[in-house]
This record gives C-alpha cells, sequence and structure tokens, in this order.
C-alpha cells in the first residue's frame, strides 16, 4: 500500500475547504473536511491489518527531495510500531474531534476556513509522525506549527487571539531553534538525517559520560525544540494562552496531538538520548519540575480551559520524565491514554461552553449536571481517568511512569510525581465540581450539546476507560526493552492514595463545605495570589525579556539604526549627493534653445580645432 | 570658374553659415531663426556642392538635393508649427515660447 496516501487525504481537505470553502455550502465542506480524515483513519486501519504484527518498519521512499554535496534527503516515509500508536491516535482522536467541531462552529464565522486549517493541520501532523528522517520531521514539525498559530488567531478580530497565536509561535521559534542547531549537529556528525542510519552508527559509539560531548550536545538542543513545542519549563507560557482558539483546537492540537509531538520526538531518537544519560537525567528533571509547577499554578485557576491547559503542560510533565527515566513505552503509553482523556476534557469543557453560550468562567457555572447528562458523566469519567482511578486507563499509564520513577536511580522522583497525582486529582475535580455541582451561578440557559458533540464524547470515555488495556508497553517492547518491573504494589497504592485523596479533598472543599475553599484561599494569602498570577512568570518575562527587546528595538534599532542610519543617512544621503551633482548639471539643460545652440555650437568648433590638430600634425 | 579658387567658395559657405548661427543664436524672432536655419543649410549645401565639383564625383549634388527637399519639407511643416503657435499666443518672441521649460 502506499504510505502517502494517508496524509494526502486531508491535504487535499484542506485544499478543496482552502481554496473553496466560502463557496461550498456547510454540508460539503462537513463531506470533505471531515471524510477526507476519515478515509486517512481508514487507511490506516487497513494498512495495520495488512501488515500486522508490525515486526519490521515499512519504509518507503516516495521522492527525494534535496541533493546537495553529501546531503540527500528524501520524502520517506515509515510505518513501525511506534508510528502506528501514533497514527492511531492522530487520525482516531483526529476524526472525532472533527465530528465534535460540526457541532461546535455551527454558529461561528468562518466554517471552511476552520476546517481547512484542521485538515491542514492533519496532514502535517501525519508527516510529522510518519517520517523516516529528522528534516522530514521538522517539516511537519514547523507545519503544525504554523496551523497552531493559524488556529490560535482564528478569532482574529479579538486582540487578544491574535497575542496568543504570536506568543505561540514566537516562543516555539525559540525551541525550533535548539532544534535546527541539534539537526546540524548531527548533520555534521553522522552525514545523514535518516534514522535508521544514525541509530546504526550510533550504536558503535561509546555512552557520554561529560556532558559536554557531542550526543550529548546534539540531544539537549533536540530537547530544547520539544520544550518549545511540548510546552515544558521554561518555554510552557504559550500553551495556556493558546487556550484563545476554538475548545476543538485546543482539544486537537493543544492536548492530543501536537503538543505530545515533543514526546513522540524524543522517543524516535531515543537511540541518541541512550547514549548521553546526563542529558536524560536534565530531561527526567525539566519533566518532573513542569509537571508539579503547572499542576500548582491549575489549583487557582478559574478559567476552565485554563485548568485543562495546565493540566497539560503538567501531563507533558509526566511524560518528559518518562523519556528521561528511559521509560520510553511508559511515555508513549501516557501520550496515548492522555490523548484520549485529555481530548475529553477539552470536548466536554468545550460542550460546556458551548452550552452556556461561551462562558469559561468556573465561577459562573454549576449545578449542570442536570442541564447536561452526558456531558456530565463524560467528563466525570475523563476526571477520574486524569486522577488515576483504578483500571481506568491514566491508571495504568501513570502508574507506569510512577514505578519506573520508583525504581529509578532516584526514587524521590516518584514521591514528587505521586504528590502531584494527588494535584491533579484535586484541581480537576475542583473544576468539575464547580462546574456540575452546586448551584447555578450563571445567567444562561444551559443546554446539552448536539450528538454529532456528544457522540464523540462518549467513543472518547469508552476509550478513556478501556485504553489502559490496549498495553502499549508491549506492543513497544521490540523497539524499547521493558524494564520489567516486579509487581510492586508499593508506588501503584501510594499514587492512588494521592489521586483518591486529592479528589475527596476538592469533593470535601467545593461541594461538602463550600465555605472552606474561600477560608483556605484566605488562610493561604500570599502563596495563593502567587499561583493565581501563575508565578508572575508573564510578567517576568515581560520585564525580563520582552521590554527589554522592545526598547532596543525601538531606541537603537528603529529610531538609531533604521531611521538614523539607514533612512536620514544611506537613503536620504544619497539623495541628497545625487541632488547635489544634479544642481550644478542642471544648468547645462536649461531648456532654452540659444543656450543649446550656443553649446552645439562650441562642441562643433571643438571638434573641428581638435580634428584639425590631428591634420596638422 | 577655373579661375575662381575653391578657396573662395568655401570662405563664402563659412560666412553664410557664420551668419545662420548668428541669426539663430541672437534673433529673437522665431521666423528668423527659422530662416537662419535655411542660410545654415543653403551654406552646407553650398560646400557640398564645391566638394563634388572639385572631387568630380557627383555624391555631393545627391545630398544637396536631398538637403533642398528636407528643406523645402522642413519650411512646409516649420511655417505651419510658426502659424500655429501665432495664433495660440499672439507672439513670435522666442523667448515667450517656454512652456515645456523646467
Amino acid at each position: 500500500m502506499n504510505l502517502w496516501l494517508i496524509p494526502l487525504c486531508p491535504l487535499i481537505g484542506f485544499l478543496l475547504s482552502g481554496l473553496l470553502g466560502k463557496r461550498l455550502p456547510k454540508q460539503l465542506v462537513n463531506i470533505v473536511c471531515v471524510g477526507s480524515v476519515a478515509v486517512s483513519f481508514g487507511l490506516v486501519l487497513f494498512l495495520l491489518a495488512q501488515i500486522y504484527p508490525v515486526d519490521t518498519p515499512v519504509t518507503e521512499h516516495d521522492f527525494t527531495w534535496i541533493q546537495s554535496g553529501f546531503l540527500k534527503v528524501g520524502f520517506d516515509l515509515t510505518v513501525d510500531r511506534l508510528t502506528a500508536v501514533m497514527l492511531l491516535v492522530v487520525t482516531g482522536v483526529g476524526l472525532l474531534i472533527h465530528l465534535y467541531s460540526i457541532g461546535y462552529m455551527d454558529h461561528e464565522e468562518g466554517y471552511g476556513r476552520f476546517f481547512a486549517f484542521l485538515n491542514l493541520f492533519m496532514f502535517f501532523m501525519l508527516v510529522l509522525v510518519m517520517a523516516s528522517n529528522l528534516l522530514l520531521v521538522f517539516v511537519g514539525w514547523e507545519g503544525v506549527g504554523l496551523c497552531s498559530y493559524l488556529l490560535v488567531g482564528f478569532y482574529f478580530k479579538e486582540k487578544f487571539a491574535g497575542d496568543a497565536a504570536n506568543k505561540a509561535f514566537i516562543v516555539n521559534r525559540i525551541g525550533d531553534f535548539g532544534f535546527m542547531l541539534g539537526i546540524f549537529l548531527l548533520l555534521i556528525q553522522f552525514k545523514t538525517l535518516d534514522f535508521v542510519s544514525i541509530a546504526a552508527a550510533v550504536k558503535t559509539m561509546p555512552i557520554e559520560t561529560s556532558i559536554g560531548g557531542t550526543l550529548t550536545v546534539i540531544t539537549l538542543l533536540l530537547f530544547v525544540g520539544a520544550c518549545g513545542k511540548s510546552a515544558q519549563l521554561p518555554l510552557y507560557v504559550w500553551l495556556p494562552d493558546a487556550m484563545a482558539g476554538p475548545t476543538p483546537v485546543s482539544a486537537l492540537i493543544h492536548a492530543a496531538t501536537m503538543v505530545t509531538a515533543g514526546v513522540y520526538m524524543v522517543a524516535r531518537v531515543s537511540f541518541l538520548y541512550d547514549h548521553a544519560p546526563s542529558a536524560m537525567h536534565i530531561v527526567a528533571i525539566v519533566g518532573l519540575a513542569t509537571a508539579v509547577f503547572a499542576a500548582t499554578i491549575g489549583l487557582a485557576q478559574n478559567d476552565i480551559k485554563k485548568v485543562f491547559a495546565y493540566s497539560t503542560v503538567s501531563q507533558l510533565g509526566y511524560m518528559f520524565l518518562a523519556l528521561g527515566l528511559g521509560a520510553y513505552s511508559a511515555g508513549i503509553f501516557h501520550l496515548m491514554t492522555h490523548a484520549f482523556f485529555k481530548a475529553l476534557l477539552f470536548l466536554g469543557a468545550g460542550s460546556v461552553i458551548h452550552g452556556l453560550s461561551g462562558e469559561q468562567d468556573l465561577r459562573h457555572m454549576g449545578g449542570l449536571r442536570k442541564a447536561m447528562p452526558i456531558t456530565f458523566v463524560t467528563l466525570g469519567i475523563a476526571s477520574l481517568t486524569i486522577s488515576g482511578v483504578p483500571f481506568l486507563s491514566g491508571f495504568y499509564s501513570k502508574d507506569a511512569i510512577l514505578a519506573a520513577a520508583y525504581e529509578s536511580q532516584w526514587p524521590w522522583m516518584f514521591w514528587v510525581g505521586a504528590g502531584t497525582a494527588g494535584l491533579t486529582a484535586f484541581y480537576v475535580f475542583r473544576a468539575y465540581f464547580l462546574t456540575f455541582l452546586g448551584k447555578y451561578r450563571g445567567h444562561h440557559h444551559p443546554h446539552e450539546s448536539p450528538l454529532v458533540m456528544t457522540f464523540p464524547l462518549m467513543v472518547l470515555a469508552a476509550l478513556s476507560i478501556g485504553g489502559g488495556f490496549l498495553s502499549v508497553p508491549q506492543w513497544l517492547a521490540p523497539m524499547f526493552p521493558l524494564t520489567e518491573h516486579g509487581v510492586d504494589l508499593t508506588p501503584m497504592l501510594i499514587s492512588v492514595g494521592f489521586g483518591v485523596g486529592g479528589i475527596v479533598l476538592a469533593y470535601v472543599m467545593y461541594v461538602l463545605a463550600p465555605g472552606l475553599s474561600d477560608g483556605v484561599k484566605s488562610a493561604s494569602g500570599p502563596i495563593y495570589t502567587l499561583l493565581a498570577n501563575k508565578y508572575y512568570i508573564d510578567e517576568l518575562y515581560s520585564a525580563v525579556i520582552v521590554r527589554p527587546l522592545i526598547l532596543v528595538s525601538r531606541t537603537v534599532l528603529w529610531r538609531g539604526v533604521d531611521q538614523g542610519l539607514i533612512d536620514t543617512g544611506l537613503v536620504n544621503g544619497l539623495g541628497k549627493v545625487i541632488e547635489a551633482f544634479g544642481s550644478v548639471a542642471r544648468r547645462w539643460q536649461s531648456g532654452s534653445i540659444r543656450n543649446s545652440a550656443t553649446w552645439i555650437l562650441a562642441g562643433s568648433l571643438l571638434l573641428i580645432f581638435i580634428l584639425g590638430l590631428g591634420a596638422a600634425r | 570658374m577655373d579661375h575662381i579658387p575653391v578657396s573662395w567658395y568655401l570662405t563664402l559657405s563659412a560666412i553664410l553659415f557664420g551668419m545662420g548661427v548668428a541669426g539663430f543664436i541672437y534673433r529673437k524672432s522665431v521666423i528668423t531663426v527659422f530662416m537662419s536655419i535655411e542660410l545654415m543649410l543653403n551654406a552646407v549645401n553650398l560646400t557640398f556642392v564645391t566638394f563634388s565639383y572639385q572631387n568630380r564625383n557627383i555624391d555631393g549634388h545627391i545630398y544637396s538635393f536631398f538637403v533642398m527637399v528636407v528643406a523645402a519639407a522642413e519650411a512646409a511643416v516649420g511655417l505651419a508649427i510658426i502659424l500655429t503657435i501665432f495664433k495660440n499666443r499672439g507672439t513670435l518672441q522666442i523667448d515667450d515660447i517656454d512652456s515645456m521649460k523646467l
């Protein structure tokens, strides 16, 4: 089968709806855009059925993209077991979210534009996960970044949406810079960007102990890229703001797929990380720090989407913790289950927001249980899943990560991770209880969403429940050998204890004794203010980086270099010089016939004189 | 004609040409300027014919015929232009006709 057909479908959908979207009726846009993703999903299923079990990777060389000296980059696609997981997640969850968008975007302006961008995103994401060399991964990487920018800024008439889009794009540039440097260094070192060739070359290299080793530097640079795309410290700031986009976008791009690209990329080049233990250590620490940091911010947010956004950052931190501990398969496992339950959380939140005509503030919700029964149940399942309640999918994947931490050389990471699981359970259920229980505090008329929106919710709920039984670590075992941890119940029980404790605490504080939360809020005083203001990180970045940059740009670059040097100096200066010469030269061109005639006469006399001289000699 | 030297013809031609140039430069009326041009043309014609005679060659004669034809055509067009200018502006003073100047 031709692998290129899989990304081609959404590309066709993009071209059709992007070029003709305004003129096509909505139904046709639906058929084209949702249909193209459905076809992709079908093709993926068909392909996997054909090559199951994917013991040897299927590779396809479509065309040579770049050939220059030793650099040879092809448009090569590969499907192995890791890609298979990603393909199913991307096309499967993507399809559900496309379906959901039909209902969610129904009343919005720019319907065709929305679906065009969503399809374009699917195309780039599929290129990213199927690419068999790092440069092609980078193509997909930048492509999904572009789509993220376009969709975050979808409501471009609002200033905050445009600002958020710019922020997402610019912060990602920082990460991409590191990623590109990593690619260049790889190219210098190995003369190729093909994963298979690099893996073969790396095998013969020793494991690096110093932090200055080539592989360590390469992996750290690539990790900078992953930090940007997957919203890790210190580049996470764009993701919460990216919630300015429509909710299906938050679910698809900023929860389920694009932000996990960094995790996928690190897993894809795991052979490099295996040779750079100090880089892995840094990855683990950054991941863990992000998990804790974002979870604490999530405690004090009042915007339902912001809560889930910080939760995404936190969960991505877990995934990087797993990668850093060498438990790649646990990281990918959590990536998959996270795609299910976080997409469900966002789509559920979207359903609530849709039902409340755009209200996002938790303080104006409450008591929606009766009005939105399906959303209530499905969002409840998602909340239980993310909290790590036993036998739901999140439990298995989180347990795999925490077990890896428990058995690593740094057991304290386990305790921090387990504590963060408690925080996660607390803030998710805080949002959940504030939304659905108690009394309604708003002034809209809440109503349940249409079937086209609730159906994806139900499917995702089923996946959240059952996803844990798809044993991804076993499936990936040929690529990432299992670190067979014994059936040690201790870490499992501890993390479940933290999770359930968090839920109970949230129940007590926000349902049984609603006054208690205000008491805690005022008792914790400055800490609460610090959390509610997200540790003032945005303000810090603004003061340390953005403002000085703007100041320097305004004074030195703009007024000094551009206006002073280039405009006044070069452009106007050159003009003045030419004008000065011209003011002398123009006297010969007075336009008076007599003058011209005199000059002609003088000229001919001179000519005759010269000729005469020549003849006389 | 044998006893009139070639240099006399050339001198006459030079004098005529000089008068033409002087008229062109110093006279103020368009008509006079125009006549000065004709004078220069004829001075050149005289030179052509003189050299043609001296070299026993017909080319100079042919040239001078060409010049005469062109001068006649030019006179027709030029006078028409002068007439139109006079009609439109009521003057033929060359210094007043300066609308093409910067």
